[in-house]
């Protein structure tokens, strides 16, 4: 086919892409945006299978390969979006990057190996964005692969830090940076394959290195970074290619993930370096602390009378209730609530839980009607009148030490104002802290009562006692 | 030339990314990330190329094939469960 037909669909595809996106940022078009985007990339897709390169090469052999790949992708990726559990999103968002970054990194290699073995001189800048390719591929595959373990539980979620660890993933960097200029700079084409191959390696061993020192409350950052990079990756990929569509949809993906990245930052009041760098609540402070008051205890019995006489009540839901899987109970409660009189609504910070929206995405599979969900400035507002506050498996996003102790490690960070509600209700598995390893103020203030043991089993507790009634 | 014009392609695509995006409701955080992960597997389409045009060597045929079957899951898994996602998203009453 002429090239110029291939082109031109590649046109049709990023500008279908171009408004899947937008149509994403807004609820009621979402769905749509999200079909059209699709039909672009079945545009991309056909379109390349005209490929001038394709079709010379056009043996029985190949297009085996092409068709087998094509059919075994397609078939794993519908019965992954099938299996997956609401819960485990954000394991399957960060796989799923994953997989892009390693794909891109494969592209890049594949075009190498191919061009060496024809004896055709890669230019200088072909080099560069073969390499850059590369490197984003590589550090996403392994740092998604590292962020699936942690986020389901493989291995531990907690910060790991050692002493000399900045200095090691500063070393790794810069060697695999200096393979990198190695391999564009080499001309003799054995010795930028060995380069190439150590640059790959270091890559994927800086994945792991760089995702080690972050914590599970900080994913949310790390989901939308590995996003945005799986996107420069296959821009970078598109430069090796010379193909127009790959630059502009990676480039947006990459612009898009950038945006994501920066709200979540801001959502904690910290910077991306911090983020990134700090080893964030590998440490447990708990030790130091004074708080004033203490914690007081409530029976679900008793929970249940504050509940009954309740006209406003706030859920506030947290990682815990991910764990818990306790969404469909709460979604349960809120309609007795409803039912008995009271208006419900669920206050939602940017960070809760470990991916970006990931408490949205619980509830709406609840089926909780979305205009319940009050993003946090509403949400304060609506406290200040509100009845009772159940706090649910969230931690330091109700934490008013953030507001209000200088000395705190979360000081500045926007919280939601669980305490301004007259009543509030902590349900909680224990003592312990949470992810930053702090202790939270909230619980030790004169309105708050705590409502111990698994969030599941009490809301059903209480769920039963008012049916009883 | 052709390098320069890709070039600008990309910055123009960097500022139209910036400019789409600024302001989405948390409440679809989720689906953009993953409907906007599976636009980045957009590499099929040089794991296409890789895969059927790298006659003569199998060793770069098989690295393409396997990022084809890669960016297949990426893009199909990542459509299907955004899909799925936003079909949960309902007004009350619905």
């Amino acid at each position: 086919m002429n090239p110029v037909i291939i082109n031109l669909a590649y046109i049709v595809s990023s500008v279908l892409f171009i408004l899947g996106i937008k149509m994403l940022g807004k609820a009621e078009t979402a769905r749509k945006g999200n079909a059209i985007s699709a039909v672009g990339m079945a545009i991309a897709v056909i379109f390349t299978l005209f490929d001038k390169k394709i079709l010379d090469a056009g043996d029985a052999v190949a297009w085996a390969f092409v068709g087998g790949g094509l059919l075994l992708g397609a078939a794993i990726g519908i019965i992954a979006a099938k299996r997956v559990k609401m819960t485990s999103m954000p394991e399957m968002v960060a796989l799923l990057n994953g997989f892009g970054g390693l794909a891109s990194l494969l592209v890049a290699w594949a075009e190498f190996h191919f061009g060496d073995i024809k004896g055709a001189d890669a230019s200088v800048f072909t080099k560069i964005s073969m390499i850059a390719a590369v490197l984003i591929g590589g550090i996403t595959f392994t740092g998604s692969v590292y962020a699936w373990g942690k986020l389901s539980g493989k291995i531990s979620g907690r910060a790991k830090v050692f002493a000399g660890q900045k200095a090691l993933n500063a070393i790794i960097a810069i060697f695999m940076l200096a393979s990198a200029v190695a391999f564009t700079a080499f001309a003799d084409s054995q010795a930028a394959y060995a380069m190439l191959v150590a640059a790959i390696v270091l890559s994927l061993v800086l994945g792991i290195a760089a995702v080690m020192p972050i914590g599970g409350g900080d994913m949310p950052v790390v989901i939308s970074l590995l996003n945005s990079l799986s996107g420069l990756a296959a821009c970078a990929a598109g430069f090796v290619i010379l193909n127009n569509v790959l630059i502009v949809a990676g480039c947006l993906v990459g612009a898009s993930g950038v945006i994501l990245t920066v709200i979540m930052c801001k959502s904690m009041n910290r910077t991306l370096g911090n983020v990134l760098f700090s080893g964030f609540g590998a440490t447990s402070g708990s030790a130091s602390q004074k708080l004033d008051g203490e914690m007081k205890p409530m029976s679900t019995d008793d929970a249940y009378y504050v509940l009954e006489a309740a006209q406003n009540v706030v859920f506030i839901p947290g990682y815990g209730m991910a764990v818990a899987q306790a969404q469909h109970a709460v979604k349960e409660l809120a309609e007795i609530l409803e039912n008995n009189g009271a208006e419900v609504s669920f206050a939602i910070h940017p960070v809760a839980g470990r991916m970006p929206g990931h408490m949205n995405v619980l509830l709406a599979e609840a089926d909780v009607p979305y205009e319940q969900l009050k993003e946090m400035e509403e949400a304060n507002r609506i406290l200040e009148n509100a009845d009772v506050a159940i706090v649910i498996g969230a931690n330091d996003v109700v934490n008013p030490a953030a507001a209000e102790d200088k000395s705190s490690p979360i000081y500045g960070m926007p919280i939601i104002e669980a305490s301004k509600a007259k009543t509030v209700l902590a349900l909680k598995r224990g003592k312990g802290t949470g992810f930053s390893g702090l202790e939270n103020a909230l619980f030790f203030r004169p309105n708050t009562r705590m409502v111990y043991g698994d969030a599941k089993a009490t809301i059903n507790d209480l769920v039963s006692k008012f049916k009883d009634k | 030339m052709e390098l320069i014009l890709l070039l600008f392609i990309f910055t123009l695509s960097a500022f139209l990314g910036f400019e789409l995006i600024s302001k989405v409701p948390s409440q679809l955080h989720t689906p953009l990330m993953s409907g906007s992960n599976a636009i980045s597997g957009i590499t099929i389409v040089g794991a296409l190329i890789s895969t059927g045009g790298t006659d003569g060597s199998w060793f770069a045929t098989s690295l393409g094939f396997l990022a084809l079957v890669l960016a297949g899951i990426n893009v199909v898994g990542g459509y299907l469960v955004t899909d799925r996602m936003l079909s949960m998203f309902k007004k009350k009453g619905n």
